[in-house]
């Protein structure tokens, strides 16, 4: 029973239930951050006692390590621990990110697939996701890069692919082009038969909900954006050539390097992840209920267009949320790459650079606030693509 | 309801100040607890590696043994942490182990960045390669443009750097957090060249599947002292560690053995009778007893016989003493007196 403070009898104030929320949070408030400034003082004191040095200085000063792969400019001379720190995170963020855009891929192609009429696609789909997803993800590293890229040949038998690749037990080598000429005017060119088409198609969809009639979208499209390229080409030349990879007396030289390492990670990121995204997808897809397609259908949509235009809209909406817990996922896994010695932000710095320095405190707090930083980024935009998304209710 | 937020504030206060690691003198900690940790590698044949029944075995290792018989009169008293390089000196600082026997080079920066204190070099090392005969190289100045498998979190990562960049060469290093990691991806064909301290070279090597077809190089591009660490800030500890090492080594020099440890009681000797506690009472100074150097030697040995053992004539390393030989047998081995 809740009695109306107002119109009820006077009750003492130890008993006035919004007095005593209110000490109960300012309570609870003062101990968290009592908590965290004991915390805090008890590191600082404990790294005074014991001579170890404290503070940020020692990201000025000289790294003077080999890094196996660094996106950004890197010389073991000169360069800082601070570089080393965004060469670990750049490293990091490409192989989540690539992993996210595969995996995501690969899920929404296997998801559909359990649900597809053929007995035996479905089949193959369940059993895809039956045992991707009940195996340790370390175990598919491990698997990936013990397994299947050590098993490749030496780089002295390494197989040649079309166009001069070389494939071996030291990475995937490709020719790299050099660009002589012509590339700004190209690339320009190319930008703006991009927005040429996206234009296209944002007009098409106005002139479709205008008169309900579709104008043509694929050639169009695929003419804007080649039209500009190939008259960039032919006005101003362009002039391009591949530095092939050949095999040096150590290894390969020349050419562009992708690292097993770098593969293994991927894949199995990649895989595993796709085994959770497909059930994610099954069961959005299965959410949306059947009334749906046959309406759809009744109305005189193609299977195809049933699927786009009608099931995944609504899909979406189930899907996104715990879409978005499994990028999140894939992420932060992404730190298992100290296991096979892909150099990702935890290797290179919450590894070697806390190693050499002892600065136990300050790289790992860095290193949380990283993984941190990237996850909230992560869910807010798919908070607000799933805001975007959402049915707006009259 | 306000009484139990108060027990919390409260119990939440007693726990934290027991979290704090105790300004108690290590010593004591050790005493009190019945057992020594020891922070030992793992990996590594000769240094520091369990057998089968989990028994530790290695050079290292029988120095926290001999700290464990000092303290206790038991080399059984030691509980060994395995540690990788790269988790090794956080261990030692939050105070997870009470001494780190690792083969850790002794560099400026860990005695002052890191707050740690090396105890003094028992094994004078380098770094070395291994590469495939194969390969036909001759010397580790034509490795360049070549892929190095290196353990992560070493001094051996960072003079590789060092080498390749003072000899102009171009490098490519694959690093791994461990050594048997390294040394896989090496043995498999993801490098040319594996480096680490040329001591775990000779040991590691034995554990390629073809030991023959890999050559060491004869290059040493680097000093690598070996010495166990303690903790900044607790002084008797410090000596304690240091005067075991010490204690060692001036028992191969007057050879006292565990062999002849009883009889070497009865000996003349001033010096021997100041070492073994029969006269002086230098163990009590220290904080341990009298006898603490015949509690060591008695049950683990001396400095050369721990060093046979483990990585001499009687492993299958079979290291000679070279620099880590006594300085009166052409080594630089010398201890200070105890007196």
């Amino acid at each position: 029973m809740r009695r109306d403070s107002a119109a009820g009898p006077k009750v003492s104030l130890f008993y006035d239930p919004k007095l005593r929320g209110a000490v109960y949070q300012i309570v609870l408030l003062v101990v968290i951050v009592a908590l965290a400034v004991a915390f805090i003082r008890n590191v600082a004191d404990n790294l005074e006692r014991n001579h170890i040095t404290s503070g940020f200085g020692f990201l000025d000063a000289t790294a003077g390590f080999d890094i196996s792969q660094t996106l950004i400019e890197y010389s073991i001379s000169t360069s800082t621990y601070a570089r080393t720190f965004w060469i670990g995170l750049l490293n990091t963020l490409l192989v989540a990110g690539l992993g996210i855009v595969c995996a995501t891929v690969l899920g929404f192609l296997v998801g559909a697939a359990q649900l597809s009429a053929n007995w035996l696609v479905a089949r193959l789909a369940r059993a895809y996701v039956e045992i991707v997803r009940n195996i340790p993800l370390l175990l598919h590293l491990l698997f990936w890069y013990n397994a299947v890229l050590r098993a490749l040949p030496d780089f002295r038998d390494s197989y040649i692919l079309p166009g001069g690749g070389l494939l071996n037990s030291r990475g995937l080598f490709l020719p790299k082009p050099v660009f002589e000429s012509g590339l700004q005017p190209l690339v320009i060119a190319l930008a703006a038969g991009l927005i040429a088409a996206w234009l296209w198609r944002f007009a098409a969809g106005r002139h479709r909900e205008r008169t309900g009639m579709q104008r043509p979208l694929m050639l169009p499209m695929l003419a804007l954006i080649a039209a500009p390229a190939l008259l960039a080409i032919t006005v101003f030349g362009f002039k391009m050539q591949w530095d092939l990879p050949e095999l040096g007396r150590f290894n390969v030289r020349g050419g562009s390097e992708i690292l097993p390492e770098f593969v293994a990670l991927l894949v199995a990121l990649s895989i595993y992840t796709a085994g959770f995204i497909a059930e994610v997808v099954r069961a959005g897809l299965q959410s949306v209920p059947y009334g749906q397609s046959e309406a759809a259908a009744a109305l005189g949509l193609r299977r195809g267009q049933i699927l786009q235009l009608v099931v995944i809209p609504q899909a979406q909406r189930v899907i996104i949320p715990p879409l978005t817990n499994q990028y999140l996922n894939l992420t932060k896994n992404s730190s298992l790459a100290v296991a096979i010695g892909y150099p990702d932000l935890v290797q290179i710095f919450a590894g070697t650079v806390l190693n050499v320095t002892g600065q136990a405190v300050e790289v790992i707090t860095m290193t949380l606030a990283v993984y941190l930083t990237i996850s909230l980024f992560t869910s807010a935009g798919m908070n607000w693509y799933q805001s975007r998304i959402t049915r707006v209710n009259r | 309801m306000k009484r139990s937020v108060t027990s919390f504030v409260v119990a939440a206060a007693v726990l934290l100040a027991s979290a704090l690691p105790a300004g108690a003198a290590t010593l004591d900690t050790v005493k009190s607890r019945g057992v020594l940790n020891c922070g030992a590698n793992g990996q590594l044949p000769g240094f520091g590696l369990p057998d089968a029944q989990g028994i530790w075995t290695g050079f290292d290792v029988d120095y926290c043994r001999a700290i464990a018989a000092a303290i206790f009169n038991d080399p059984a008293k030691v509980k060994f942490v395995a540690l990788t390089a790269k988790d090794r000196f956080t261990a030692l600082q939050s105070g997870d182990v009470d001494v780190l026997a690792r083969n850790t080079t002794w560099s400026s920066s860990r005695d002052t960045q890191l707050g740690l204190h090396a105890i003094g070099v028992n094994y004078y090392d380098g770094q070395g390669f291994v590469v495939r005969k194969s390969l036909k190289v001759n010397s580790a100045l034509e490795l360049s443009d070549a892929s190095v498998c290196v353990q992560q979190g070493t001094t051996t990562e960072l003079n590789l750097a060092d080498y390749f960049r003072s000899n102009k060469m171009k490098l490519k290093s694959v690093t791994f957090a461990q050594l048997d990691e390294a040394l896989k991806a090496y043995d498999s064909g993801r490098c040319d060249a594996f480096t680490a301290d040329a001591s775990a070279l000779y040991s590691v090597r034995l554990k390629l599947a073809k030991p023959d077809d890999h050559v060491v190089l004869p290059e040493i591009i680097s000093k690598e002292p070996l010495s166990p660490f303690v903790r900044h800030g607790d002084e008797q500890w410090f000596d304690i560690v240091k005067w075991i090492h010490f204690a060692l080594l001036n028992a191969e020099e007057f050879n006292i053995t565990k062999a002849n440890v009883d009889e070497q009681l009865k000996s003349d000797n001033p010096e021997i009778k100041r070492l073994l506690g029969t006269e002086g009472n230098f163990g009590e100074q220290l904080g341990l007893t009298k006898d603490w150097v015949y509690r060591i030697i008695k049950n683990v040995g001396n400095y050369g016989e721990i060093f046979e053992r483990n990585l001499g004539q009687g492993s299958p390393l079979k290291i000679s003493r070279g620099l880590n030989g006594l300085w009166t047998k052409g080594g630089i081995q010398y201890a200070p007196p105890v007196r």
